[in-house]
């Protein structure tokens, strides 16, 4: 071995040949509020799988009226539009809400998450509404595997709504009492995500339930 | 701005929900342009499935393809979803999401439907159980 090249292997002991820029910087972990909102994304992908198999038990059991009403017959068209619009201005609103809590605006946050709960209290009490009228009319979920699967899914959605308006509410307290503190912010991010993740659940049951439904 | 949101730009990751614009205008330009998409892609929905206009062999799909396109309006407009490379992390694993719902409905489906294909009809079953 001549000198040369023992000098050239001690000065690159790793035979990296000027790539040494290209090491690894090593940033340490994730701020808080990425791994926050990185696990509530995860936890909202498996409510979505878990929706996807109520998705497709009504799909399987669409035409399966037991001689009983079809959806053709029952869904009014109309409410399922007012409801899809109070859903879709509240998550509007939801988001607007996200960005006053940004600029640190605490009067124009609790307005629009005022709003939004309005919206949403309006979406639960149309829901409320076309339950009880289909129940009253014999169309109750015992009626037909189809009804079954309706108001299990419906009613899924329609429970994940009133548990976000609960956290809303407690949202609303929290930031009035604590103000924007870092971990107030870190879930109202999650906030956030879970009332658009329930917008777009709403989207596929308007979809799906409502306007196949009704064609079949 | 907060101390966190310039934490975020320094960082080589964005959680979920989170926006790379940090003013007021251009989010707020984005979550109305995104309702405003949300309330044609729904308009359109509701109006395929009451018309006879359409072809109607053709109108499922275009329910399902309109789902679909307003799904990923809401992905991208509201839960900032999009294909950044800063998002990689959140686009995977909602690939993996997606994969799994596609395997749960898809394959319901297919096998209830083969199902009902090979069967008997019931009152020939209820018969040779007696």
């Amino acid at each position: 071995m001549t000198d040369a090249t023992l000098a050239f292997t001690q000065a690159d002991p790793h035979n990296l040949r000027g790539m040494q820029e290209a090491v690894v910087v090593h940033e340490g972990p994730a701020p808080k509020r990425i791994v926050t909102g990185y696990g509530f994304w995860i936890f909202l992908l498996s409510d979505i799988v878990m929706f996807s198999c109520f998705f497709a038990s009504y799909a399987v059991l669409l035409g399966k009226t037991a001689g009983g009403p079809s959806g053709a017959q029952l869904f009014d068209l109309r409410s399922v539009a007012a409801e899809t619009a109070c859903l879709l201005l509240s998550s509007f609103t939801c988001g607007l809400a996200s960005i006053a809590a940004d600029v640190r605006s605490a009067r124009w946050y609790q307005a629009a998450m005022a709003a939004t709960c309005v919206l949403g209290l309006t979406f639960l009490a149309l829901e409320g509404r076309e339950f009880a009228s289909l129940v009253a009319r014999g169309a109750g979920p015992t009626r037909s595997a189809f009804l079954s699967a309706f108001f299990a899914l419906v009613g899924c959605h329609g429970m994940h709504v009133s548990a976000g308006i609960l956290w809303l509410l407690t949202m609303m307290a929290q930031v009035f009492a604590k103000g924007f503190r870092a971990d107030i912010m870190r879930r109202l991010l999650c906030f956030a995500l879970f009332w658009h993740a329930l917008d777009i659940i709403w989207v596929a049951v308007f979809s799906v339930v409502y306007l196949l439904g009704s064609a079949v | 701005m907060s101390d966190q949101i310039q934490d975020m730009h320094g960082h080589a990751d964005v959680a979920p929900g989170d926006e790379e614009e940090v003013r007021v205008g251009p989010r707020l330009l984005g979550y109305v342009v995104g309702l405003g998409l949300a309330i044609l892609l729904t308009a359109t929905s509701f109006f395929v499935a009451g018309t006879d206009l359409v072809w109607e062999p053709s109108i499922p799909v275009a329910i399902v393809v309109l789902a679909i396109a307003q799904m990923g309006v809401h992905l991208v407009f509201f839960l900032h979803i999009t294909t950044g490379a800063d998002n990689t992390n959140n686009v995977l694993a909602l690939g993996f999401g997606l994969l799994i719902v596609f395997l749960v409905m898809g394959g319901s489906l297919w096998i209830m439907s083969n199902l009902n294909h090979n069967m008997m009809p019931m009152d020939q079953i209820m018969q040779m159980q007696r």
